[in-house]
């Protein structure tokens, strides 16, 4: 897993809510066997036309709208359980995903994968939507350590939460299945002494 | 002190605690499919690993399966790799409990794993499926992860989850006629919109919840995820126990008294506290239609959309682009409204109690010629006794045909595609955007309201006889 500490961006705005995992990535595409190449799919029915040329009118096709900090709307990530959503938007180039809400299973895979879900508050996101809106070279700034974000255009910083845990693991660059392999003696010990 | 039923099934399979971080849980039963899990074999073929407890794992192909001709070679060349490479991740890993297409247990992983008795109360189970909700029918922890977590499992049994929040919601009173329990998860999630239970692990309780029975509650539970929960239970009882006993995996003999004894045990103790409670009236629901993309945007058959000024401001962007792309106005009642397909399957609505439901309502009726029907039994377990019951006879002799087992239109990976811009009455889960085919609209509604689709073409009120 890649290691995350900071990171300044510009953004690509999503003002859309309850963005679904089906949205991030359509089942249709998830016959692969390995992990790579979601990013080419992300979004793909409204990035795609269905002879597969650019939608205008979709953000990841506005040349304006560039950066590796994704910005959407309230409840990101509902829906399914794939891993290959957080996949896609790791394989788009995605580091962080600020939301005001996210989906819990979606924030754990992302997480899982080294992909930052940072969640502010609704006036915070905003004001991130209204300022990238009126500039798109506007950026944000995350900051792992402090647990921090900036909104770069008129400096304001909110405080985000994050299990300290994961936290840790993000900074180094360590996964849970380490750390699980670690403590295989402990799993034979609670099977020996089950009794239901 | 008084433990809620989460309590004490987490608390049973707590091997230990990081500190200031999430608890390791050791997990009693894992299913596993074929779309989730190939990069989770390939991580432990990377790391040179071994499946620590192969036979606690039960593996089916369902997701990307067709549901003709399922004795011919697979057509799509990668959803025929992706089965090979499932077929090819049992053998080298020496997975026991592999059911590819075309076995007699093959079927829908949710379905499956109560059939044959894999899931019993008091249980941790996890699948990388978020509707693994379904198995808390049982009085079980069950929920949906992702594939770095199928990796985990298999390689060492054990998870790592924090504590999810505690909620009860409780309805009290009977369900009125013609109302059935997708009604009523349609109506709560409605209520409580889809991001209204996220971080919590809810139990569903009160009379109209005991008095249904296993294949209702499992409905109820498999919806759970739809309003963000990790996962929903209902307290085992006589009903569940009656269901459990005799299945192939069930206890046997001295082990199910043991078993049995325990499993009494588990309901919330009196005066144990949730973190939120709810109480609905069971008489309020009736049967129910979304009219949007995501599942909380449901209401009564009968009632109308709601209009944009009573929609939030924040919201209302979202609101438009789903109405605009279901083809509705806001505001506007969709009793009558003309459709063109109907899906009843899935892990939601794919039992036998919903092909009783449909057949037992369209018999002596004709399928409307405009509709196209997919009747898709959620195993073969169930297409066995459709036939033995008698429904199909009921179903061909109006108009209907069966397909074979699988998840088909409830996310179209193999071609069970709605075209684009058709309307679909599916029993399934999720009306997303193009989660039954790109374009595809998708109202969900319960076995019944689907049944009264297919004779009338239109969105009927089940209630209403029709001829
Ligand atoms: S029927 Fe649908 S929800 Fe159920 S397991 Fe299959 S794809 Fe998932």
């Amino acid at each position: 897993m890649n290691k995350f500490e900071k990171l300044t961006s510009t953004v690509v705005p999503l003002p859309i809510e309850n963005v679904d995992t089906d949205q991030i990535i359509p089942a249709r595409f998830l016959k692969a066997t390995n992990k790579e190449g979601f990013g080419d799919n992300l979004f793909a029915d409204w990035r795609y036309e269905k002879d597969g040329s650019p939608k205008k009118d979709f953000v990841l096709n506005n040349p304006a709208f560039s950066g590796s900090i994704l910005v959407a709307g309230k409840n990101f990530g509902s829906g399914s359980s794939r891993e290959h959503a957080a996949w896609a938007i790791d394989g788009y180039g995605f580091k962080v995903v600020v939301s005001s809400f996210f989906a819990d299973i979606f924030r754990n895979n992302s997480l899982n994968n080294g992909v930052l879900p940072v969640v502010v508050s609704p006036e915070f996101l905003a004001e991130i939507f209204n300022a990238v809106n009126a500039d798109p070279s506007v950026t944000l700034t995350v900051d792992l350590e402090a647990q921090t974000i900036t909104n770069n255009s008129n400096g304001t910083t909110e405080n985000f939460d994050i299990n300290p845990y994961k936290k840790e693991c993000l900074l180094k660059g360590m996964d849970d299945i380490d750390y699980l392999l670690s403590k295989k003696d402990l799993v034979l010990q609670y099977e020996a002494n089950r009794t239901l | 002190m008084s433990k809620t039923l989460f309590d004490k099934i987490w608390d049973a399979h707590v091997v230990s605690s990081v500190e200031n971080g999430p608890t390791q849980l050791y997990i009693d039963r894992h299913f596993c499919h074929e779309v989730t899990s190939p990069q989770a074999f390939n991580g432990l073929r990377a790391r040179g690993l071994k499946v620590f407890r192969p036979e606690l794992t039960t593996m089916t192909a369902d997701h990307n399966t067709p549901t003709i001709d399922q004795d011919q070679p697979v057509k799509d060349p990668v959803s025929r790799n992706q089965l090979d490479q499932f077929a090819k991740n049992a053998a080298e890993f020496n997975m026991p409990i592999f059911y590819p297409l075309g076995h007699e247990k093959n079927g829908v992983v949710h379905i499956i794993g109560p059939e044959n008795g894999f899931t019993q109360p008091g249980m941790t189970i996890v699948c990388g499926d978020s509707h693994t909700s379904t198995h808390g029918a049982f009085g079980t922890i069950a929920f949906g992860i992702g594939t770095s977590e199928v990796e985990m499992v298999l390689a060492t049994q054990c998870i790592l989850q924090s504590r999810p929040k505690t909620m009860r919601i409780t309805y009290n009173g009977k369900l009125g006629e013609g109302v059935m329990a997708k009604d009523l998860a349609l109506y709560t999630i409605a209520k409580l919109t889809t991001g209204g239970a996220t971080g919590y692990f809810v139990e569903y309780a009160g009379e109209a919840i005991r008095n249904m029975t296993m294949e209702e509650r499992m409905t109820v539970c498999n919806l759970s995820i739809e309003m963000g929960a990790r996962g929903g239970m209902i307290a085992p009882d006589e009903t569940t126990f009656s269901y459990v006993k005799g299945r192939e995996f069930a206890p046997k003999g001295e082990e199910w008294d043991r078993k049995l004894a325990y499993w009494q045990t588990l309901q919330s103790d009196e005066g144990a506290v949730f973190d939120k409670e709810l109480v609905f009236d069971a008489a309020d629901i009736q049967p129910m239609i979304t009219y949007g993309t995501n599942p909380g945007m449901g209401m009564g058959v009968r009632e109308s959309i709601p209009t944009l000024e009573s929609v939030d401001e924040a919201g209302r962007i979202s609101f438009k682009k789903s109405l605009d792309y279901m083809g509705f106005q806001a505001g506007e009642q969709l009793l009558g409204k003309p459709i063109d397909y109907v899906f009843l399957g899935s892990c939601t609505n794919g039992r036998i109690e919903d092909f009783r439901v449909f057949a037992n309502y369209i018999k002596g009726k004709k399928k409307a010629d405009t509709v196209t029907a997919w009747l898709v039994p959620g195993s073969w377990g169930v297409e066995k006794q459709i036939r033995e019951e008698g429904l199909l006879d009921i179903l061909t002799e109006a108009g209907f045909k069966l397909r074979q087992p699988g998840c088909s239109a409830c996310l179209a990976m193999n071609d069970d595609k709605v075209p684009a811009g058709k309307y679909a009455v599916s029993t399934s889960n999720r009306n997303f955007e193009g989660r039954q085919g790109p374009g595809a609209r998708t109202i969900l509604a319960g076995p019944l309201v689907a049944a009264a689709a297919a004779i009338t073409g239109r969105i009927t009120d089940p209630r209403e006889q029709t001829n």
